[in-house]
């Protein structure tokens, strides 16, 4: 990698906050695969493990009042956007106290406290959506924006063409982000993919759109940041894609033997804790103090698991809330 | 009561709840020259183009776009233009709009009305033609709404912009001439009430949309004939007025649900088995082949049901 200039002057502080945020999402990842292992975590999961920096680095460049939305591999932009962890492990878990009250699962995990309007099952889904509230923005005349971060399996589906020209049409205040982790579901993407890749067909749309090293926390965070401020300056939607690698399976319990073990070991080298990690030590950060990012992080998650497996499952009158309040939904059934 | 049209009863509705809420805005295709039949003419002139929004041919952007902006407190009124194409925008309906709400734990609401008109009209063939409100009847979280007069079509309508649920709104493209009584003043129809169209004691026949009038003239022939027909117009199909049904069902003994849609696997078939489990009563269907709708004035006409085929299916049914 070309050296960057802003390596000079690191915020220290500012880095050992991403670094902390990314051991947080890590660490909520490793309680959900063992929730996987202790047979708790009943449903699929999809994990973002060495994915971390773009949610550290683009939802953390977010208001708390801007909207968010993810896909199905969400858990990191969801803890980052602010949502509480205890609250994220019980949803996982389909417990009370979830944040969607134990009824929508890893999936639809969605906190619309903290601007997070969901998580989405369906590929490629979100980016109309987000379009949409986008759209209810500038219709209200409000300065927030949308985030919507989607795969790069995602720019092969129709919402990716018709969300984007929606967003570039009206001029609407949304920042894509394709988190391009090589691979749709078990599928090399570049292998399913034609032309130039997600920032090429954006472009193609109008878009401004920039590629980034998903993996450095800090140049997604300046290349965010500065995006962003064009969108709320009312610049119209931008594009970013950021390149990373996925380090686990599509799911919890793919074991991803489609992949040689050498490219794996080599990108493990590369993941973003590691190189926030070798940048805070040498800007003199003792290693002590990093290491407690880590063991912090991680008993933050062990503590909010240990709450999640003690708490109760949702009743089955759970099953007819929340349905619509036109007609009842036991109505012509059983 | 003024004489309007089923399409002015529509463009009155729209107006009146745009007024009325701020945050009602209307988008698809065409709406700033009006809409492809006219039922948004002279809004734009009131209302600006960001309210009577125009929109690219991106029906999963028109309808994704309604649920993100239906989220965010607004209250879309989507134009699917006719409801075959709303099928380009099935997972925005289906997985989306109708599962927020629950799948969320209720965090949030999906207030938008999805206008998707249906029916035969004139030589439209097989992607212009289809009465598809069976299916999104089968999904829960949607309201079905399939109005068959004026009247109903603007209280009907305004009803499905003040509901939270997202409601699948079906006109019918042949009824936007049909000029009818509308009740003045600020007139909403309540979903799940049916309307007893002519009262009877020798059977009830249950319909919806443009077939309520075919069901309505096979009635004043069957009248004739010394036979009094019960029609009951459904109105809406979710939620449906289980209680008016049965309530007339098991009073005439028999019962006839009559619709455009394909008799197989339609909302006909719920109706006559909800009716026959609770009064064992006789029931029949009388819905379209399955078979799609050609372009030929003779190719389509055989797919349609008819006025003398309803009469017939009530005589056989009563014996005669």
């Amino acid at each position: 990698m070309a050296p960057d200039p802003h390596r000079s002057n690191i915020d220290i502080a500012h880095l050992r906050d991403r670094h902390r945020l990314m051991w947080r999402i890590r660490a909520l990842e490793q309680a959900a695969l063992r929730g996987l292992d202790d047979k708790v975590v009943l449903g699929a999961i999809h994990p973002s493990i060495g994915q971390e920096a773009i949610a550290a680095g683009v939802v953390g460049a977010l208001r708390r009042d801007d909207i968010l939305l993810s896909t199905h591999r969400g858990h990191g932009h969801t803890l980052a956007k602010g949502a509480s962890s205890e609250a994220m492990l019980r949803e996982l878990l389909g417990r009370v106290g979830g944040n969607c009250g134990g009824k929508g699962g890893s999936m639809h995990i969605a906190d619309f406290e903290v601007g997070m309007l969901g998580a989405n099952g369906v590929v490629g889904a979100n980016i109309v959506i987000a379009a949409g509230a986008a759209h209810a923005i500038k219709l209200k005349r409000e300065d927030k924006i949308v985030c919507c971060i989607f795969g790069d399996g995602a720019i092969n589906r129709g919402p990716f063409l018709e969300g984007l020209n929606w967003a570039a049409v009206f001029n609407l205040p949304v920042l894509f982000v394709c988190e391009d982790n090589g691979f749709a579901a078990t599928t090399r993407t570049s292998s399913m993919t034609a032309g130039g890749g997600p920032a090429v067909r954006a472009r193609a749309i109008g878009l401004q759109a920039e590629e980034v090293d998903g993996n450095d926390v800090l140049a997604v965070e300046d290349t965010a940041q500065a995006m962003i401020a064009a969108i709320r300056a009312g610049g119209g939607p931008r594009f970013l894609h950021a390149k990373t690698y996925r380090l686990t399976g599509h799911t919890g319990v793919d074991t991803a033997p489609y992949r040689p073990a050498d490219e794996v070991a080599a990108r493990k080298l590369e993941e973003p804790i590691l190189r926030a990690a070798e940048l805070l030590l040498g800007a003199g950060v003792p290693e002590a103090d990093i290491a407690a990012d880590r063991a912090e992080a991680e008993a933050e998650m062990e503590a909010a698991y240990a709450a999640a497996i003690a708490a109760p499952f949702p009743g089955p009158e759970e099953a007819f809330r929340d349905v619509q309040d036109v007609g009842s939904p036991a109505l012509g059934a059983f | 009561m003024s004489i309007i049209s089923y399409m002015e009863a529509a463009r009155q509705a729209l107006a009146e709840e745009m007024r009325r809420d701020k945050l009602v805005w209307a988008v698809g295709e065409d709406l700033g020259r009006g809409g492809v039949f006219g039922q948004y003419r002279g809004l734009v002139e009131e209302f600006g183009p960001e309210r009577i929004s125009d929109a690219p041919i991106s029906e999963a952007a028109i309808l994704g776009a309604s649920v993100g902006a239906a989220m965010m407190g607004t209250r879309p009124v989507v134009e699917m233009r006719f409801s075959d194409f709303a099928l380009c925008a099935v997972d925005e309906l289906v997985n989306q709009a109708a599962k927020a709400r629950f799948m969320f734990g209720g965090q949030t609401r999906v207030p938008l009305v999805v206008r998707e008109p249906i029916g035969m009209w004139r030589s439209s063939a097989a992607q212009h033609s289809q009465s598809l409100e069976s299916w999104y009847a089968h999904i829960p979280g949607l309201v079905v709404a399939c109005p068959s007069t004026p009247a109903d079509n603007k209280g009907m309508l305004k009803a499905a912009i003040r509901c939270d649920d997202p409601v699948v709104y079906m006109e019918h493209k042949n009824l936007w001439p049909l000029e009818g009584e509308v009740p003045e003043g600020d007139h909403v129809v309540p979903f799940g009430v049916a309307r007893t169209v002519r009262p009877g004691k020798d059977i009830t026949i249950v319909s919806w949309s443009a077939q309520v009038h075919v069901c309505a003239r096979a009635a004043d022939v069957l009248a004739g004939q010394g036979i009094e027909a019960e029609l009951i117009d459904l109105r809406t199909l979710w939620p449906w007025d289980q209680q008016a049904v049965l309530e007339s069902a098991a009073r005439t003994g028999r019962l006839l649900v009559a619709h455009e849609a394909v008799q197989v696997g339609g909302f006909g078939a719920e109706i006559a088995a909800f009716v026959a489990e609770r009064l064992g009563i006789k029931v029949r269907r009388l819905g379209a082949p399955r078979a799609p709708i050609g372009y030929a004035p003779p190719v389509e006409d055989a797919v349609r049901i008819s006025e003398t085929m309803t009469v017939a299916a009530v005589r056989d049914m009563l014996g005669k």
